[in-house]
């Protein structure tokens, strides 16, 4: 299995705030990876520090490297903006633009000068599951649709602009259970073609999707390894005790 | 685009919007140099001593008088009528409208009152010559109803809807549980909104009625058109009045430029800037006292 | 006292005070609140029923005849007009940047402070004084002279911090995640505020500006010595000649004019069509930010 981003050594404060301890993980390509751990033990953090999000606040420190295939997405030639591109991101609330269902998936597209025709834009709603339900109103503005779709949306929105990684910060824990399940069922389509990422909160949830399993607790990884391993025969007694819903 | 420019875009316009910030501040500054930069000017000719607390304002005289005395007496005769009719209108109608209002009644009531806060200073004088000068004249048994009277009431109409709306959210965000907690000892709601309510909301008030006083005191065109205009130690309410803004609006139009006179008028302008900062600095240092204790 | 108990008697003394005191209470709130409202009856029925026998289409659309006692008032609604576009195109922009500076670029130092601090002062700084100011920056030391660029720009100025303060509070109601949805996509920083942030505020920041230029529109002081003249031949409108206003014009009509008598229906025409036109831009906000409050749910 061929890694496609990892993190070596990485340290992450806000002021003094230490956030993320000498972190070291790996993402293999074409694999679902959750982070899993109680609140505050820094996934999130980790998460958006593969496509560069702290870049916007101030009192982020940020030491270690992080590589995306052979190239360090911290190192200074390298724009930002191609990283994102490269690298995209679902949220945790779904945040389309308020703007048209078709602009949402051209927008990205358009600032960074890739083609936009109407093609992508089915192949890429076709993609997020999406198409059937929206290909009658591409004009209506995407705050009308439904949460789920809209989350559905936004993860049409990243695999337009064909990126490598997906990242998904607890795409889920804003919906109801039906919309988490079709979601979850994209998630698994969606592997074949990128490699991801996922946070989240529940333990069926990344049972149910992740091949891969990092549990992190207080900004250090505590243990990684294939899901059924995790959570079935976990080594460190921290990692048992959080799966067993004694804390979280 | 591409990236380059894109980038280049990117920091050209970071530049742009930090630079209107700066230019927000040079704007404050470059008031404040022109306010002290003419007011030296003026003390050049004139004792400050003389200007503070003399008792004639006559700069086109032979012998010119500017003491401003008479000026600043009109000014907070006017700001003092009109607060005393203000405060207790405005403050009884921001707790009627916070405390005993239904929706429907607070839906009509404070479009009313912003409505209000619309209408042009200049119409509001323009009523008070056409209206309310008859019937004071009528009333007070006077040839003409211009004077300090006349500017207090168009002033503290024009105070009201600041005065009402800021008094009524500091009313409203007062913590329901000090209200819960009044009717839980068994007060009434006369006694919770006297001994709970008004008092915790006090700061906020304050700050309503400071923001009313700034309004009142800087406040130029319906004091110009219906106060009279005498350049005059008021003695009553009757009298007619010049205030500080009614002066420069006035004198500014017809003097020559960069004469004693000209700097005068920067010189009370100076110290109008002052008392309106004055007024707001206190408000504001009791709006934060009020959100630092009531924190939600 | 030997108990703190009450008598039956003294019971319903108490009981009975409180029903009065509640009584004068609430009718002396209401009181204060009935005699709000009718100062605001009594301003609104003055006006729009004298002013509205003079209000033709004749009267709007005639320059001012015979020394300002007969025709229309073509020639100040034109200058208004002039004014306040002339406001707009210079306080807009300028305070749409400077609210973006602060809320998405300025961080928590002691020079954001210093302008915030500044922008709050500059809200509180009496109109006239922007008069002066406008007199001497913009008539005199950049020599535009009495005009209707130095009165537009001395408006700009005043209506600055109030457009500044409510666009700021449009910015800060967009959450980060819109933000970082643009960002996630490789959107640059400029381009993350032009494409998602000022449109998605746009309701907020529009509400803003009309209620500024309402406002502006009906200020009479800052233009006093700026460029507001007595009287204009014909309608002229150019940018570095003197103009009529309407709020300008009303002063002169009720104060300066030799025949106040015979103008004052003229002066109450003017009066009306002033509240008309500060009353239809309010509307407009109120309808914005209503549509506004429907798109969102």
């Amino acid at each position: 299995m061929k890694t496609k981003l990892s993190a070596q050594n990485l340290n992450i404060s806000f002021g003094t705030k230490q956030v993320l301890k000498n972190v070291n993980v790996s993402f293999n390509e074409n694999e679902i990876t959750a982070l899993i751990g109680p609140s505050g033990c820094g996934k999130s953090t980790l998460l958006r520090s593969f496509n560069r999000m702290h870049d916007l606040s101030p009192d982020a420190n940020i030491n270690g490297t992080i590589m995306l295939d052979d190239l360090n997405i911290y190192s200074k030639n390298i724009p930002v903006t191609e990283i994102r591109k490269r690298i995209g991101m679902v949220f945790q609330k779904a945040n389309p633009f308020p703007k048209s269902i078709q602009e949402n998936i051209t927008y990205g597209l358009k600032i960074n000068n890739l083609p936009h025709g109407k093609d992508v834009i089915e192949k890429a709603l076709q993609e997020a599951y999406l198409w059937d339900e929206v290909k009658n109103d591409l004009k209506m503005p995407a705050t009308r649709l439904s949460g789920g779709q809209q989350q559905r949306l936004c993860i049409a929105r990243a695999v337009a602009l064909r990126p490598e990684v997906i990242l998904m910060d607890e795409p889920c824990s804003a919906l109801d259970p039906v919309s988490t399940l079709k979601i979850e069922e994209l998630i698994k389509h969606l592997k074949k073609k990128y490699t991801i990422a996922i946070v989240t909160h529940n333990m069926q949830q990344a049972q149910r999707v992740a091949d891969k399993t990092i549990f992190m607790y207080l900004g250090e990884v505590m243990e990684e390894g294939p899901t059924d391993q995790i959570f079935n025969n976990p080594k460190n007694e921290i990692t048992t005790n959080y799966i067993n819903g004694y804390f979280g | 685009m591409n990236y380059k420019s894109r980038i280049t875009l990117d920091i050209v316009f970071k530049v742009v919007f930090k630079a209107t910030g700066y230019l927000v501040l040079a704007l404050l500054g470059g008031i404040f140099a022109m306010l002290i930069y003419n007011s030296i000017s003026f003390f050049l000719d004139v004792k400050p001593w003389d200007f503070f607390t003399g008792m004639e304002w006559a700069p086109t005289a032979k012998s010119p008088k500017y003491g401003m005395l008479p000026l600043i007496v009109s000014t907070t005769l006017v700001t003092f009528g009109a607060m005393l009719i203000a405060i207790p209108l405005g403050v009884g109608t921001a707790s009627y409208i916070a405390i005993y209002a239904k929706p429907r009644v607070k839906n009509i009531l404070k479009p009313t009152i912003e409505m209000l806060a619309a209408i042009p200073s200049v119409v509001i004088g323009f009523l008070g010559i056409v209206f309310l000068s008859p019937g004071i004249a009528d009333l007070a048994d006077l040839p003409n109803g211009l004077n300090a009277l006349n500017g207090a009431i168009l002033l503290a109409i024009m105070a009201l809807p600041t005065i009402i709306t800021v008094a009524e959210d500091a009313i409203h965000a007062v913590p329901n549980a000090y209200k819960e907690a009044s009717y839980g000892v068994g007060a009434n709601r006369w006694q919770t909104l006297r001994k709970v309510i008004i008092p915790a909301a006090a700061p906020g008030v304050i700050t309503a009625i400071m923001l009313g006083v700034g309004r009142a005191i800087g406040e130029t065109m319906t004091v110009l058109m219906v106060t009279g205009n005498a350049a005059l130690m008021p003695t009553g309410m009757f009298d007619s009045v010049k205030t500080m803004t009614a002066t420069i609006a006035i004198e500014m139009g017809e003097v020559p430029y960069e004469t004693t006179h000209y700097y005068a008028l920067y010189a009370i302008a100076t110290v109008l800037f002052f008392m309106t900062l004055f007024a707001n600095i206190v408000g504001e240092f009791f709006i934060n006292r009020f959100r630092k204790y009531h924190a939600v | 006292m030997e108990s703190f108990l009450l008598t039956d008697s003294e019971n319903i003394m108490q009981f009975k005070t409180n029903k009065l005191s509640s009584v004068i209470e609430w009718g002396s709130l209401l009181l204060s609140t009935a005699i709000v409202c009718f100062f605001i009856a009594v301003i609104i029925w003055e006006i729009f029923s004298k002013g509205f026998s003079v209000l033709s289409w004749e009267f709007t659309t005639m320059v001012p005849k015979e020394g300002m006692t007969s025709g229309g008032i073509l020639t100040p609604i034109i200058g208004t007009v002039l004014l306040t576009l002339i406001t707009s195109a210079f306080a807009v922009p300028f305070g749409i940047c400077c609210a973006i500076y602060l809320n998405e670029y300025a961080e928590n130092t002691w020079v954001t402070r210093t302008i915030r601090a500044a922008i709050r002062n500059l809200s509180g700084v009496p109109s006239i004084i922007y008069g002066l100011f406008g007199l001497a920056l913009f008539v005199q030391a950049l020599n535009f002279g009495t005009s209707l660029v130095a009165a537009g720009l001395t408006l700009g100025l005043l209506s600055l911090p109030y457009i500044i303060t409510t666009t700021e509070e449009a910015l800060k109601r967009i959450p980060n995640s819109t933000r970082e949805a643009a960002l996630a996509v490789g959107a640059t920083k400029f381009e993350t505020i032009k494409d998602v942030v000022i449109p998605s505020a746009m309701s907020g920041i529009l509400t803003g500006v009309v209620l500024t230029l309402s406002r502006a529109a009906g200020e009479t002081a800052p233009i006093l010595f700026t460029g507001a003249a007595f009287y204009i031949n014909g309608s002229s409108g150019y940018v570095n000649q003197e103009f009529m206003a309407l709020p300008y014009h009303l002063y002169m009509l009720s104060t300066q004019h030799q025949s106040i008598d015979q103008v004052k229906p003229i002066a109450y025409g003017t009066a009306l069509v002033l509240v008309i036109v500060v009353f239809l831009l309010n509307l407009t906000a109120f309808y914005i930010r209503y549509k506004y409050r429907k798109d969102e749910n």
